[in-house]
């Protein structure tokens, strides 16, 4: 696994919502070597503060050399990326950890909430490039009101994968949570389900795809310094009480790995 | 007689730590450059002056419990708590690869007892390739009531000499900067017979999240490191420089050449770059050529002329 670092010019910047940004940026070593879930640690600015790296997971790549992340303004970080220009540059390295793996043979499910979408495009694209018939996958976007997911929609629109949308007002698609939806699904046996999202969220889907004896999948998160398993600061609980890092064993996990109390 | 022509310069950068000769005076930092290979598509290896190891335990550690980093500005805490695979695991697993590359091998090692810094450096000094050890001795003291051994000449003095006695390798002792007189600690760990100190090792702080009205750290505390604590870092250096005739190595908030060459004119033999690896992770190397470049520009004989040049009224 090749990893970059590029001072990557920014092509596009739009402003979805008040708070979610999407930034696409012409990185062309990063971007030929991303694998989906994987990740990529943007430096906000040139000034000694704030100091770190933040971490994105990868929204999309594009053969022509682009990738795009996709965040919401929650600190200082994001808050600087969300005043850069379109024609300015970002120190940007990766590709970095583990993505999801991907069985041709196997139906899936992908499940996002919120800013957990981002790396399910990127997934979506490359099930479609790998399996032959995807009739019976099925793609649930999550989030709290229609205008977070209405402009991320479109995008998913675009794969022969069915889609159904939950929000928490009910806004869009069904009211409640992705969960919700998922009850409503007969996820087959040997299907696999990849989420992410916030923690509460991919916990509950773990929690009901071991239920359902599901394969799942989870991308989590985690404040980290490198990216790349020397800080050793972004460990979380595995299963057997020892600690893995999200940076270099993850991001992207089996549940049953992870030492979540289901 | 010199080359006649416009030919290349080639910088003299070669440094001297005790019996330790370096390429060149930049070092990766302990705990900051993992174990070199996970740098190998970024940086060239070969090129840097040394790396120092993550540090190594008698037993595997796992570390503490997150979160274990908070950004602070122009910095980070960090509590880690020192997870490492242990001794027996490095020699196994890390240290083929470390081998093969064309730079000095420092492993910095760590124990809770007089006993256990001895079994380690027992065990390392049968190992080839390894240049140097460098003793942390920020750990407590766990037969004492946990003092750390770093703050306390006579503890500090009894962990070098230990090690000492254990290892013909060139021995560096890692001064914590948690101590009112950090030029007794240097003093009593050269009279034990240390062949360099390296300083300073992260200052200890604490972050608050206002919101949750709970400590950022799991552990409460961490060790300060990065821009925000290189002027006391270069204060330091300078006072131990003058207290004792070691050698010494400079750390603390080092990103570029201009950083480094600041830790040598205060009397530093050579620096480590710690913190800035994270976010850069070409740092060391960027260092290296920066200090080559100064010395083609000011048409020094060799980097070693700047070391202790400070000039002052």
């Amino acid at each position: 696994m090749s990893q970059y670092q590029e001072n990557a010019t920014i092509i596009r910047f739009e402003q979805l919502t008040d708070t979610n940004v999407r930034l696409t940026l012409q990185t062309e070593e990063i971007a030929q070597a991303a694998k989906p879930g994987q990740f990529v640690m943007i430096r906000a600015g040139k000034s000694k503060d704030p100091l770190l790296r933040r971490p994105f997971s990868i929204h999309q790549t594009s053969s022509n050399g682009r990738m795009q992340v996709l965040f919401k303004v929650t600190g200082r970080g994001t808050g600087l990326l969300a005043h850069c220009k379109e024609g300015e540059t970002l120190s940007v390295f990766g590709p970095l950890g583990r993505g999801f793996s991907i069985d041709p043979a196997r139906p899936v499910c992908l499940v996002g909430g919120g800013m957990g979408i981002a790396p399910l495009l990127f997934l979506a694209k490359r099930i479609c490039q790998v399996k032959q018939n995807t009739e019976t996958d099925m793609i649930v976007l999550g989030g709290r009101t229609r205008k977070e997911i209405e402009p991320l929609l479109s995008d998913f629109q675009f794969f022969d994968i069915g889609i159904m949308t939950v929000t928490d007002d009910g806004s869009l698609g069904m009211h409640g949570m992705v969960t919700d939806v998922l009850k409503t699904l007969s996820l087959p046996n040997n299907c696999i389900v990849y989420t992410c999202g916030p923690e509460p969220m991919m916990k509950s889907v773990a929690a009901l795809c071991r239920e359902q004896k599901v394969d799942c999948q989870v991308s989590v998160e985690s404040v980290m310094a490198c990216g790349m398993g020397a800080c050793l600061g972004c460990t979380i609980k595995a299963k057997d009480d020892r600690y893995v890092h999200v940076c270099s064993d993850g991001p992207v996990f089996k549940t049953e790995d992870l030492g979540w109390n289901l | 007689m010199e080359f006649v022509g416009n030919h290349d310069p080639f910088p003299d950068l070669r440094v001297k730590i005790g019996a330790l000769e370096l390429q060149n005076p930049v070092l990766t930092a302990s705990g900051t450059f993992g174990y070199a290979r996970e740098f190998v598509d970024l940086v060239n290896l070969h090129r840097l002056g040394g790396v120092v190891v993550k540090g190594i335990s008698l037993f595997p550690r796992m570390g503490n419990p997150p979160p274990r980093i908070v950004e602070t500005a122009c910095g980070m805490l960090n509590a880690i708590g020192l997870e490492n695979v242990g001794v027996d695991r490095f020699i196994e697993l890390k240290m083929p690869y470390l081998r093969g590359i064309d730079t000095q091998i420092i492993v910095n090692i760590l124990g809770d007892s007089l006993e256990e810094y001895r079994h380690i450096t027992e065990k390392l000094s049968q190992v080839p390739g390894i240049a140097a050890i460098e003793v942390n001795i920020s750990c407590p003291n766990v037969k004492k009531g946990g003092v750390a051994f770093g703050s306390d000449p006579d503890m500090a003095a009894a962990v070098t000499r230990v090690v000492r006695d254990n290892t013909s390798l060139p021995v560096i002792v890692k001064l914590s900067p948690n101590v009112t007189d950090i030029s007794l600690i240097a003093m009593a760990v050269e009279q034990a017979g240390a062949d360099a100190v390296s300083l300073i090792n992260t200052l200890i702080g604490m972050a608050i999240d206002l919101r949750t009205k709970r400590p950022c750290l799991a552990n409460v505390i961490g060790g300060l490191s990065g821009p925000a604590i290189k002027p006391v870092a270069l204060r330091m250096v300078y006072l131990v420089a003058r207290s004792v005739s070691i050698p010494v190595i400079g750390i603390g908030g080092i990103e570029s050449a201009e950083d480094a060459l600041e830790f040598m004119l205060a009397g530093a033999t050579a620096v480590q770059v710690g913190t800035a690896s994270f976010i850069n992770p070409r740092a060391s190397e960027e260092v290296v050529e920066g200090i080559g470049d100064y010395v083609i520009r000011e048409k020094l004989q060799s980097v070693r002329d700047i070391i202790g040049a400070l000039e002052s009224d």
